[in-house]
C-alpha cells in the first residue's frame, strides 16, 4: 500500500471531514430527487443541471457585487418558478407514463439546459468567492474552508425546515397523501395537478439551494450536472424513498467514498469512480433482490 | 405468397444497387453516407434489445467506444509499439505501409467485434438482471464511467486523444479513402440487416418479445430468459463494436469522451433514431436513422451553436408526442398494411363499452 493517504494520517482526517461536509450537500439534492420520485414517479436526469443553474444564479449575484451567500435565499425562489414552469411545459405530460419516457424526456431537458447555460455563462470553470477564510485544525495540518462548514450548516437548516414543513403544513400533507395514493387523494379533494407542480417546484428550489452552496464551495461548469444527478440517484436507491436520516447518512458515505477515491485513484478517476460505484450498487442490489425470488428457479 | 417474395426481391436488390452506386452518384457526400450506414447499424441493433427485448439501454455506447479503441490499438500495436505511438501524438514517427494498414484494420475490426460481444456476455448476467429504469440508469453510468476511465489511461492517449493510423499515402486515388470506408460500412450494414432480418423471422424474436411483454411469465413458461437476454445484448455489442471501429478509422482521431464514449451524441442518437422510426419494427430504425441524419445534416449548419438545444427539444417532443414512432403511427393509420385484420364488430363493441 504505497499511497500517500496511508502514510499521513492527517490526510485521512482531511478527507473524512471534506467528505462528510460534501456529503450533507449531496443529501440535500438527493432529498429533492426522492421527493419527486416518490410523489410523481419520475426520475429526473436534469436534476444536476437544475443544481448547476441554481449555482449560476448565485454566481450572477456575485458578479453583480452581492455576496453569493445570499444566493441560498434568492436562488431557491427563482428556481421554484423555473421548476414550476418546467412542470407545466414538459413534466406534466410524463408523470403517468413509463419511467423510461421520463428518463429520456428529462435527458432532453438536461441537454437544453446545459447548452443554454453554456451560451449565457460561458464554458469556463467559475467559482464565486465567499471570502470566508479557512479554519486550521491540528497544528495547521488540516485545512477546512469555512464556506464548506457554512454550506453543510445551511443544508441542515433547510433540510430540517423542509421536514417540518412536510409534516405540519397543508401542502406538505397533500404531497404526502398524493405520494401514498394519488387516486385516493384526488377523490378526497386534493388537487393533484397542483401538488405535482409544487413538488417539482420544491425539488427545483432544493436544487437551487444546493447549487448556490456549490458555487461557493466547489466549482461551476455548464456540463458537470450529470454527476450530481447520478450521486443523488445513488443516495436514493441506497437510502430508499422518504427516509431522511438514511438519506443524510448515505450522502455522507458517498462524500467519504469520493474523497478517498480522489486520494487513492487520483483526481482524474474521481467521476469515473462515482459512476462505477453506481454500477456496483445497482448490481449488488440486483443480486440481493434475486435471492428473494427463489421460487421461480 | 409468391408475389410478396418477388416484391421483396425487387426492393432488396434495388436498395443494394442504390447502396453500391451511392458513392458514385453523390460523390461529395461519401463521409455523410458512411455516417448514415453506421447510424442505421447502431439504431437497428439498439432496437433489437431496446425495442424487441424491452431493455432500454443508454450504454451501448460502451461497446461502440470499446470497438473504436480496440481497432485503432490493434492496428497500431500489430506493427509498432503502442505507447510510443500515442506519446508522439500528431507527429508521425511511424508510417504504415499499404499492406500493413489493411491487415491492421482487418484484424482490428475482427477484434473490435468479438471483444465487445464477449464483454457484453461477461457483464450481461449482472447487468441484465436489473429491470426497467434501473437497467437504463445503470447502463448510462457504465457508458460514462468507461469514458472517464479511458480518459485516464496513458497507453491509449489519456486526455489528449489517440490519432488513428492515416490512410496509406501510397494510394494515389484521392477518392479511395472515402470509398473504402463507405463500402466497409455498407458491408457491415448489409451484414447487420441480414442478421436482424433473420432474427425477425426466428423463434428468438418471439422469445425477446415475450421478455419485453412479461418477463416473469416468460420465465414461468420455461424460457431461460437470462440466456436469451445475454445473447440479445451480445448481438448488439458485436455490431456496435464494428460500427465504432469503422468510425474511429473514418474520423482519424479518438477522444475519450467526445468521440469514443460519446454518450451525449451517439449514445442518445441511437435511442432517438430507433424511437423516431418506431421501436420494435424491422424498418423503423432504418427509416428513423435516415430521417434523423437528413434532419441533422440539413439543419445543423443553419443553427450553428444551437444544435444541442434543437437536439434536446427534439428529444422531448419525440418522446412525449411521438413515442410510438413513425412505424407505430402508420400502423395505427393503416393496420391492414401490417397484416392486422380489424374486426369491425369487435371494435364497435369496444367503443360502446367506453
Amino acid at each position: 500500500m504505497d499511497f500517500l493517504i496511508f502514510k499521513a494520517p492527517m490526510l485521512m482526517v482531511q478527507a473524512s471531514l471534506d467528505g462528510i461536509l460534501l456529503g450533507i450537500l449531496f443529501a440535500l439534492i438527493a432529498y429533492g430527487m426522492a421527493l419527486q420520485w416518490g410523489v410523481m414517479n419520475i426520475i429526473n436526469i436534469a436534476q444536476g443541471d437544475l443544481v448547476i443553474l441554481g449555482g449560476y444564479i448565485a454566481y450572477t449575484m456575485y458578479l453583480a457585487g452581492i455576496h453569493p451567500a445570499w444566493g441560498v435565499i434568492v436562488s431557491p425562489i427563482i428556481m421554484y418558478f423555473v421548476g414550476w414552469a418546467l412542470y407545466k411545459l414538459v413534466i406534466n405530460k410524463v408523470v403517468d407514463r413509463d419511467l423510461f419516457i421520463s428518463i429520456l424526456a428529462t435527458f432532453g431537458i438536461a441537454i437544453v439546459f446545459q447548452q443554454l447555460m453554456n451560451f449565457i455563462f460561458g464554458a469556463d470553470v467559475v467559482v464565486a468567492q465567499s471570502e470566508y477564510g479557512t479554519t486550521m485544525l491540528f497544528d495547521n495540518s488540516v485545512t477546512l474552508p469555512n464556506s464548506k462548514i457554512f454550506s453543510a450548516f445551511i443544508s441542515l437548516v433547510y433540510a430540517i425546515a423542509l421536514v417540518v414543513y412536510m409534516k405540519k403544513s397543508r401542502l406538505g400533507r397533500a404531497i404526502r397523501a398524493t405520494a401514498q395514493n394519488a387516486r385516493a387523494a384526488k377523490i378526497l379533494g386534493v388537487d393533484t395537478e397542483k401538488v405535482y407542480a409544487a413538488t417539482f417546484g420544491i425539488n427545483a428550489a432544493l436544487c437551487g439551494i444546493a447549487g448556490a452552496l456549490i458555487s461557493i464551495t466547489l466549482t461551476l461548469h455548464p456540463y458537470v450536472g450529470l454527476p450530481y444527478t447520478v450521486r443523488s440517484f445513488m443516495i436514493v436507491i441506497v437510502a430508499g424513498l422518504g427516509n431522511l436520516p438514511a438519506v443524510a447518512i448515505s450522502g455522507m458515505g458517498l462524500g467519504l467514498f469520493e474523497e478517498f477515491a480522489d486520494y487513492i485513484l487520483g483526481t482524474e478517476f474521481r467521476i469515473g469512480a462515482v459512476f462505477m460505484l453506481l454500477v456496483f450498487i445497482l448490481v449488488y442490489r440486483r443480486f440481493k433482490l434475486s435471492k428473494k425470488r427463489e421460487y421461480l428457479k | 405468397m409468391e408475389k410478396v417474395k418477388q416484391k421483396d426481391l425487387i426492393l432488396y436488390s434495388g436498395l443494394i444497387i442504390l447502396g453500391l452506386a451511392a458513392p458514385y452518384l453523390f460523390s461529395a457526400f461519401k463521409v455523410q453516407l458512411t455516417y448514415l450506414c453506421v447510424l442505421i447499424v447502431l439504431a437497428m441493433t439498439w432496437n433489437l434489445q431496446g425495442g424487441e427485448m424491452g431493455y432500454n439501454s443508454f450504454g451501448n455506447i460502451l461497446f461502440y467506444g470499446l470497438g473504436m479503441y480496440l481497432t485503432a490499438s490493434v492496428q497500431v500495436g500489430m506493427f509498432f509499439p503502442l505507447a510510443e505511438w500515442t506519446e508522439s501524438g500528431g507527429e508521425k514517427t511511424f508510417v504504415h505501409t499499404t499492406a500493413q494498414y489493411f491487415q491492421g484494420i482487418g484484424v482490428g475490426l475482427l477484434v473490435s467485434a468479438i471483444i465487445p460481444a464477449l464483454v457484453a456476455g461477461a457483464i450481461g448476467y449482472a447487468i441484465l438482471g436489473l429491470r426497467g429504469h434501473y437497467f437504463a440508469i445503470c447502463t448510462l453510468g457504465l457508458g460514462i464511467a468507461a469514458g472517464e476511465i479511458a480518459g485516464g489511461i496513458e497507453i491509449i492517449g489519456a486526455g489528449q486523444g489517440f490519432t488513428t493510423p492515416p490512410f496509406p499515402a501510397e494510394i494515389v486515388d484521392v477518392e479511395a479513402r472515402g470509398k473504402f470506408f463507405y463500402f466497409l460500412s455498407f458491408f457491415v450494414l448489409v451484414l447487420a440487416f441480414v442478421f436482424v432480418k433473420y432474427i425477425y423471422g426466428s423463434r428468438f424474436r418471439l422469445i425477446l418479445n415475450a421478455i419485453r411483454d412479461n418477463e416473469d411469465k416468460a420465465e414461468a413458461m420455461g424460457i431461460q430468459t437470462m440466456k436469451y437476454k445475454i445473447v440479445g445484448w451480445m448481438v448488439s455489442a458485436f455490431f456496435c463494436g464494428l460500427a465504432g471501429g469503422i468510425m474511429g478509422g473514418l474520423i482519424g482521431y479518438i477522444d475519450s469522451t467526445d468521440v469514443a464514449f460519446d454518450g451525449r451524441e451517439m449514445g442518445v442518437f441511437m435511442v432517438l433514431m430507433a424511437i423516431l422510426g418506431g421501436k420494435g419494427t424491422l424498418w423503423g430504425p432504418i427509416i428513423g436513422a435516415t430521417l434523423f441524419h437528413f434532419f441533422k445534416e440539413g439543419l445543423w449548419t443553419f443553427i450553428l451553436g444551437w444544435q444541442y438545444v434543437a437536439l434536446g427539444v427534439l428529444i422531448v417532443v419525440i418522446v412525449i408526442y411521438f413515442p410510438e414512432g413513425l412505424m407505430g403511427w402508420l400502423r395505427e393509420k393503416y393496420p391492414e398494411r401490417f397484416g392486422e385484420v380489424i374486426d369491425e364488430k369487435d371494435r364497435k363493441s369496444q367503443v360502446e363499452l367506453k
